[in-house]
């Protein structure tokens, strides 16, 4: 066993009228992996920002005693100076300059009076090779892609000499693969006496990667497994995440007839909307049938996405040739509204970039995309347009003092909530799920798969694009399989597997 | 229920903020800010910037994207109406006519530049801005000014309405019975609008104001409408300039808040794409924005030009400002997405008080500019901060 390095004791912090944090400790010993896991706003992320100086010394109650000593950080620069260095979910890089500048950003290289740029780039290009990458350090951030982008947050903060490194739900943009090297970079450093702190919902790569797991539920400590003691498999950690068995992670879906092919495409090509010689989506045929939940799993930037908003009143893309059948007939969808029209629903990847308007109330996100149904002669009919948001609140259970509320103010599971219920309202027969479940808890992405349950028994035709294999496992009749703008595999539900669909993705 | 009380306070801080302000302005001038004569003054000089703020409400809505070029377009359309009603002497109702294609011409071209070809409004109105006052120049070969109008034009967006009801004169003052039989009227339309209101909401099930509010704020709102129209009364009756003004006031406070077109306006404000996805075509909403300025500043412009009676080299000078002024101090939000009309004539009327008020009492020019700044500074500090506040709660 280890020096322990951190040890945080009864860390309580409040907000106005929110406990956030309740007495949590949290121990951490020196050149391990520690994972923090649990639900949404359980206070993982508080008390991580308590860690690093977000929160100054005051703010909170409680004592932080790293490496023996008790710390009072005032503000960032504080605990780095300490070496504990904190890498955020949203990445904070600018990406109009060079990887070398960002890295040194705030902590540049040279005199006082001018930054010694030969210095700075070569510091920088040092650190870039110990995180594995090829890049010069003089390329701009916004050349190169996410999973890239996330190992110079990295490399910078080596830079800063840290020694206890906080990651903040690292591989939540990274497809698989990235995700994989970024953990076997932190199984390297481990062995070269790095401590990290990991957040993450990804609980496969919790287990994958992490010496100790401290499970937080509701801004308390509730467990704290270790893993050459402890049973840590993922239904073990849920269990405590959830404080409940889950036996099932996703509702069975009872007597749904799937009948007659609802929407089918043919060959569809889609051209890049900036590089127009660049196919993002070549050839692709499918179909969806009337009560059947189809999956299209790929890895990110398989061209799923790209798809399902061609195919979406062109919304995304040139060029766009192949065939689109719905009900039997073929149809041109000229534009959005004639999407809507043929009662297709396209659901986001992104809530808050480009789903709900978030400065506006739920009732006005909810009618947004069919506000023809509650006019006359252009005119809203503000009553009723409250009934229906009242009446979508209950239906979804979405959480929330008043339909009048800003949806900002909601948390993630409740804004997939509202963005469902926007679309349930435009009455589609074809919902094109992108990522329903991204970044929401346990319990909320429970509630969304029952929702879909309930749109199949409906006769709805569900696709479902996910890059979680088990979700796509779990609720799909059928699942196609994507790679590189190709269609490259298609099975049935049933038969599928994680390595049947990776295989299918790694052959083609 | 004190609770309740402040927070209304809260929503309608600008509001208490002009009143005081117009309190303090008529005692620091001994009652001369709420003469009847200065009464009229604040409406007709600032009946443009009423006109032009809804027209930058909207563009403000859609994203915070302001129209630079407003100022500018009253001198050159200006100068094409003087040219056209004095200079050769046409009838009144082409130049109107013309005045209005050219808005119709401007503001589809500088929406098609904003919404289609994707510039950025305020490089394409900072364009406009410097160009038109140039060419509006330029057309006036060296002259400061074409006069006069003809007065029959003059008449119809600043003179007064006649008394149709013959008012009485009593002890040496003129009374005009037609302001006071329009503001009772207008109580009483606003009267019910407020009951029959709660009414419906009753009828229907929902939550409703308690009848106790509702009595309060009609009373309010009559006992200023009356105020109002007793000044007037005094005045020489209802300007038409106000009838303008109000016409499009209620026009647009319709859209914004009952249509879903003026829906629109406040969700691309909050996020464009969202709205996009959502089968709503937010260019031509974009487009529509900088038409309708166009066209509103045409009706500005008629404003202006019957005030001093002649199109002028400097008319509408800092026009363009004095709208942003006016909506920002009403609450529209800087970024988009947020703002009503009648935030903005509070905005609007707040700005005027202040500016007759400091005049009254023989304050600088420079100085009042200051004062100005200031104000317009403090209101948008006072927003955010207000904003945090709620956000907190």
């Amino acid at each position: 066993m280890g020096n322990i390095i951190l040890e945080m004791k009864n860390i309580t912090k409040e907000f106005p009228g929110v406990k956030a944090l309740d007495n949590v400790n949290l121990v951490v010993e020196e050149g391990e992996i520690h994972a923090l896991v649990g639900e949404n706003g359980a206070g993982k992320s508080t008390l991580m920002n308590v860690l690093s100086g977000i929160y100054p010394y005051g703010t909170y109650t409680g004592d932080i005693v790293y490496k023996g000593e008790v710390c009072k950080f005032q503000k960032i620069k504080d605990s780095e100076e300490k070496g504990i260095v904190i890498i955020h979910q949203e990445l904070a890089l600018v990406p109009y300059m060079s990887i070398g500048e960002n890295m040194f950003l705030g902590n540049e290289q040279g005199s006082k009076a001018a930054i010694d740029w030969n210095k700075t780039y070569a510091e920088a290009d040092k650190f870039l090779k110990m995180v594995g990458l090829s890049e010069s350090s003089r390329t701009l951030i916004k050349d190169i892609g996410v999973g890239k982008q996330q190992l110079v947050e990295i490399a910078k903060a080596l830079a800063k000499n840290a020694k206890l490194l906080i990651l903040d739900e690292p591989t939540s943009s990274l497809n698989e693969n990235d995700s994989r090297a970024l953990l076997d970079l932190l199984l390297e450093f481990k062995k070269q006496g790095l401590t990290s702190i990991i957040i993450s919902h990804k609980l496969n790569e919790v287990s994958y990667v992490a010496d100790k797991i401290t499970v937080i539920r509701d801004g308390s400590t509730i467990e704290t497994l270790d893993k050459a003691v402890d049973d840590i498999s993922e239904d073990r950690i849920i269990k405590g995440m959830v404080g409940r068995e889950m036996t099932d992670r996703f509702p069975k879906r009872t007597d749904v007839k799937i009948g007659d092919v609802a929407m089918e495409i043919k060959d569809w090509t889609v051209y890049h909307p900036q590089y127009e010689e660049r196919k993002v989506v070549d050839g692709v045929s499918m179909n969806v049938r009337k009560g059947e939940v189809v999956g299209i799993a790929g890895l990110m930037g398989a061209g799923r996405t790209e798809l399902a908003m061609s195919i979406f009143g062109k919304a995304y893309g040139t060029r766009i040739s192949g065939q689109l059948i719905i009900n039997g007939k073929e149809v041109k969808l000229k534009n959005i509204k004639d999407a809507i029209k043929h009662k297709l629903a396209y659901v986001t990847e992104d809530r808050k970039g480009n789903g709900l308007v978030l400065t506006n109330p739920i009732k006005v996100n909810t009618t947004l995309a069919n506000l023809s149904a509650l006019t006359k002669n252009r005119v809203i009919d503000k009553d009723k347009e409250y009934m229906v948001a009242e009446e979508y609140r209950d239906k979804l259970k979405t959480k929330c003092p008043t339909v009048e509320q800003n949806v900002g103010n909601l948390s993630g599971g409740n804004q997939q909530k509202v963005l469902l219920a926007k679309w349930m309202f435009a009455n589609p027969d074809i919902l094109i799920l992108d990522e329903p479940t991204r970044g929401i808890d346990v319990g909320a992405k429970y509630e969304i798969y029952c929702i879909i349950n309930d749109l199949v028994a409906a006769g709805k035709s569900v696709i479902m694009i996910s890059s979680e294999l088990p979700e796509v496992l779990g609720m799909s009749d059928r699942i196609y399989v994507m790679n590189e703008g190709k269609m490259v595999g298609e099975m049935a539900g049933a038969e599928a597997s994680q390595e049947s669909i990776m295989s299918c993705i790694l052959k083609s | 229920m004190l609770n309740k009380f402040l927070n209304g306070l809260r929503d309608n801080t600008m509001l208490i903020v002009l009143v005081v302000v117009v309190l303090f302005f008529n005692f620091t001038t001994h009652g001369t800010m709420l003469q009847p004569s200065q009464f009229n003054a604040l409406i007709t000089q600032n009946a443009y910037v009423y006109v032009l703020a809804t027209g930058m409400l909207m563009c403000m809505l859609t994203g915070g994207n302001i129209d630079l070029s407003c100022g500018s377009f009253v001198c050159l359309v200006g100068v094409f109406g003087a040219k056209i009603m004095v200079t050769k002497g046409l009838p009144i109702s082409l130049g109107i006519i013309v005045m209005l294609l050219i808005g119709i011409v401007y503001g589809c071209l500088l929406g098609f530049i904003i919404a289609y070809v994707n510039i950025p409004p305020w490089i394409a109105t900072l364009a406009g801005f410097l160009a038109l006052r140039g060419w509006g120049v330029a057309l006036m070969k060296g002259a400061s000014n074409i006069s006069p109008l003809p007065a029959s034009f003059c008449n119809v967006f600043t003179g007064k309405m006649n008394d149709l009801f013959g008012g009485p004169r009593i002890n040496g003052v003129q009374y005009n019975m037609t302001s006071i039989v329009v503001g009772v009227v207008i109580c009483l339309v606003a009267a019910f609008l407020l009951f029959n209101g709660r009414a419906t909401k009753l009828k229907k099930g929902y939550q409703a104001d308690s009848l106790g509010t509702v009595i309060f704020k009609t009373v309010v709102i009559c006992a200023a409408i009356m105020l109002f129209a007793y000044k007037l009364s005094l005045a020489g009756g209802i300007p038409f300039a106000l009838l303008w003004v109000a016409g499009i006031v209620v026009i647009y406070s319709f859209i914004t808040s009952m249509t879903d077109f003026g829906r629109y306006f406040y969700t691309i404000g909050g996020n464009a794409e969202a709205t996009r996805l959502s089968g709503i075509d937010t260019k031509l909403i974009m487009f529509f924005a900088y038409l309708n300025m166009a066209i509103l500043t045409v009706v500005s412009t008629f404003l202006t030009m019957s005030r001093f009676q002649a199109a002028n080299s400097t008319a509408g000078t800092n026009y363009e400002m004095d709208a942003i002024s006016a909506c920002v101090v009403g609450g529209v939000s800087a970024y988009g997405g947020s703002g009503t009309v009648f935030g903005m004539i509070i905005g609007a009327t707040l700005i005027g008080a202040i500016n007759l008020g400091m005049s009254l009492m023989g304050i600088d020019a420079n100085w009042q500019k200051v004062v100005k700044g200031v104000v317009l500074l403090g209101a948008v500090v006072f927003e955010i901060l207000n904003n945090k506040k709620k956000a907190v709660k």
